[in-house]
């Protein structure tokens, strides 16, 4: 993001450097609220930690304290996973989200429009029918398999003849292909009651259980997605003047969405993959982002990345308190607390369609 | 526009030159007569009423199609009449009934909210009707199964259905309703059943949850007279109102203004015609459980069949029922393990859709 870049969309009222200045002060925000809340998941749970002890639990050298030991596994087996684990997801989806909406024009696109989610649900209870699986680790590589395939397969469907990259055509081909697959995976999930005790459980949305034999290479796929996608952002703000337009500003519309699918499908097939499908997520924050900063996608998706991190640790943190002793699986509660808010702000027409 | 009077008159000629189809009138009635669309509607009708037959016929008992025919319209021997009217009847019928009233609302709801994406699915209705059936089926004891006992499960999630359809359309309002606005807060009614559902399902007993998972797929199973009388008369009588305001639904596809320029209470008629959509999602919900994709995709079939540029009403109503009493067919009588329909219709429906919108790209 180079200030030459910034500098050049038409100037607003206020100036470009005051906006940029805006932005980026916005964006330092969104990055203090994301070292908050992640602060705030490793001290909250089951055992309240204070900060000094969370301190402890991180850094302290392994001593014969029992009771240090005690909060040092806490902290380093459970809420450190599970804190990275909502960042990197929470990013993941975020951008995901922010990304497809810009690629297919439709403000109502959400990852679960390419069958990312479905490809994933079906992946993983056949996995869990056919061989038994019974760790994440196991079928996690399953779960990214079925969504990289649905997503491509989608994506390919639909950009076919003449008609490609028409927003309808990929929203109606995900749908076609997301009720196939739920139906094939209720199917399966009907005939196999592990699966579907497995499946409840994994569709819920949860980021417990999951450790760093997952996170790491999930990581490295997140990584990887948030690089391309990255690279493509100029060309989606071209994209979304019309692909005649882009086409004439010397956009090469085919490889850009290719490139653009491959980084959605990278980041919320890994995603989607490592804490179950989390609906609602990209949708939400992708729309609060653009409310934020406007359409230009090179602010845009920064913001929905860090915006998704910061929701969907809060949305742990919450479901980790609200049910006690039990607790709320952050898919739940992301959809619990985002949709009333989401259909506020569309209450007070925050939203155009675009 | 032109400014040009005589270049302007000049463009109004050809358009009626190309645009042009034989009007009909009966007295204060007028319509197009189109050919195409009358000749489609006409083989659906006859296909979805063959397909009817043959599933009645189908089973341990099978009976020839002729007779299957000749009982249903009253003729038939004592035996046939027994097992056609008593036993398979009201499956049959309830198949037909529920495709109608999701083709139907799928049809209005798309049209409404000009997004083929605004099924009832999306709207939320289907799932709020599965989060309260669920709910009974999970949460045991106390008041919920004195409901369950009490009212049953389908009149419970038509309740569910119809609150949440209303629940969306009051949250959209606001100096009237956008389609726009009506999907984004459909979707977000939607996810909180589904949030709801989800969270009913992780803390429930395993053999509940089989159970509601089934209830969740949409089934035909079981249906007896007095679940499909209540489903078919009241979606009778819902069709008559749509059908009574069909003549004003129309011009609702040029945008509010042009609408209200042709004489169209575009607000009455549109909140008319919603409420019906939502009650149409509600009936068909309560009596076979929420069956995917039929309201998604019957309307968008049965444009690309009549070669309609808007969701005809009637033969989005008829690819329901065909889309239904097939995947009811199939799911009894080709699969080695007998599966409800909802599982058959998604897998025919899905790919059925995926195959119409790469042709039409093809073109």
């Amino acid at each position: 993001m180079t200030t030459t870049e910034v500098e050049r969309p038409a100037p607003t009222p206020r100036g470009p450097t005051e906006a940029r200045r805006r932005r980026v002060a916005g964006l330092g925000l969104l990055a203090a609220l994301l070292l908050v809340a992640a602060a705030a998941s490793l001290a909250v749970g089951a055992r309240a930690l204070s900060p000094a002890e969370v301190w402890h639990g991180l850094f302290a050298a392994p001593e014969s304290d029992q009771r240090l030991t005690e909060i040092r596994l806490i902290v380093q087996t459970v809420r450190v996973p599970r804190t990275v684990l909502a960042v990197v997801a929470g990013i993941a989806l975020g951008v995901a989200g922010a990304l497809i909406q810009g690629y297919t024009r439709n403000p109502i696109a959400d990852t679960g429009l390419l069958g990312v989610n479905s490809g994933a649900s079906f992946a993983v209870v056949s996995g869990i029918a056919a061989f038994g699986f019974t760790s994440p680790f196991q079928y996690v590589w399953f779960g990214f398999a079925g969504a990289a395939v649905a997503g491509v397969v989608v994506f390919g469907l639909s950009s076919i003849g003449r008609g490609a990259g028409n927003p309808l055509t990929l929203a109606l081909a995900g749908q076609g292909v997301t009720v196939f697959l739920a139906a094939m995976t209720t199917a399966v999930a009907l005939t196999d009651k592990a699966s579907l005790n497995a499946l409840r459980f994994w569709n819920a949305g949860s980021l417990t259980g999951v450790g760093f034999d997952v996170i790491g290479p999930v990581s490295a796929f997140i990584a990887a997605g948030l690089l391309l996608a990255l690279t493509t952002l100029p060309s989606v703000n071209l994209l979304n003047l019309g692909d005649d337009v882009a086409r004439g500003l010397g956009v090469n519309i085919a490889l850009t969405r290719t490139v653009g699918i491959v980084a959605i499908t990278l980041l919320a097939g890994a995603a989607t993959a490592a804490c179950g499908p989390i609906a609602f997520l990209g949708l939400m924050v992708a729309h609060v982002a653009r409310y934020l900063t406007g359409p230009d996608y090179r602010w845009l998706v920064p913001y929905a990345g860090l915006l998704g991190a910061v929701v969907l640790l809060v949305c742990d943190i919450v479901g980790r308190l609200v049910v006690r002793p039990g607790e709320l699986d952050a898919g739940v509660v992301v959809s619990l607390l985002g949709a009333p808010f989401f259909a506020v702000l569309v209450w007070r027409g925050k939203f155009k369609s675009a | 526009m032109r400014a040009d009077g005589a270049d302007a008159a000049v463009d109004v000629k050809a358009d009626v030159r190309t645009s042009v189809a034989p009007g009909v009138r009966f007295g204060g009635l007028s319509f197009v007569w189109r050919p195409w669309v009358a000749g489609v509607t006409l083989l659906l009708a006859v296909a979805g009423f063959l397909v009817f037959c043959l599933s009645i016929g189908v089973g341990d008992f099978p009976i020839a199609l002729p007779r299957v025919v000749a009982t249903v319209f009253g003729g038939g021997e004592q035996v046939d009449r027994f097992v056609i009217m008593d036993l398979r009847m009201p499956r049959a019928l309830a198949g037909l009934v529920v495709g109608v009233a999701l083709g139907v609302s799928g049809a209005l709801t798309q049209s409404i909210a000009r997004n083929p994406l605004a099924s009832p699915d999306v709207l939320g209705i289907t799932s709020g009707a599965g989060a309260v059936a669920v709910f009974l089926v999970t949460v045991s004891g106390g008041a919920a199964t004195a409901v369950a006992d009490s009212v049953g499960l389908s009149a419970a999630a038509l309740a569910g259905g119809l609150g949440t359809g209303l629940l969306v359309y009051f949250m959209a309002w606001r100096r009237g309703i956008d389609g726009f606005r009506l999907i984004l807060i459909g979707i977000s009614v939607n996810a909180v059943m589904q949030a709801i559902t989800t969270w009913l399902l992780v803390t429930a007993d395993i053999r509940d949850v089989a159970r509601a998972q089934a209830w969740l797929v949409g089934s035909l199973d079981n249906r007896s007279w007095g679940e499909v009388h209540v489903a078919l008369w009241c979606t009778l009588v819902l069709l008559v109102v749509v059908a009574s305001v069909a003549f004003q639904f129309k011009p609702l596809h040029f945008g509010d203004d042009v609408a209200a320029g042709l004489g169209v209470r575009y607000g009455t008629v549109r909140a008319v015609l919603l409420l019906c959509a939502v009650l149409l999602a509600g009936v068909a919900v309560s009596a076979a459980g929420p069956v995917p994709f039929v309201a998604l995709v019957a309307p968008q079939v049965a444009m690309r069949l009549a070669r309609c540029p808007t969701q005809p009403l009637v033969a989005s109503g008829l690819v329901g029922a065909l889309l239904l009493t097939g995947s009811d067919l199939l799911a009894r009588t080709a699969l080695p393990v007998s599966l409800p329909v909802g599982v058959v219709t998604a897998a025919i429906g899905g790919p059925f859709l995926v195959y119409l919108l790469v042709r039409a790209n093809r073109r």
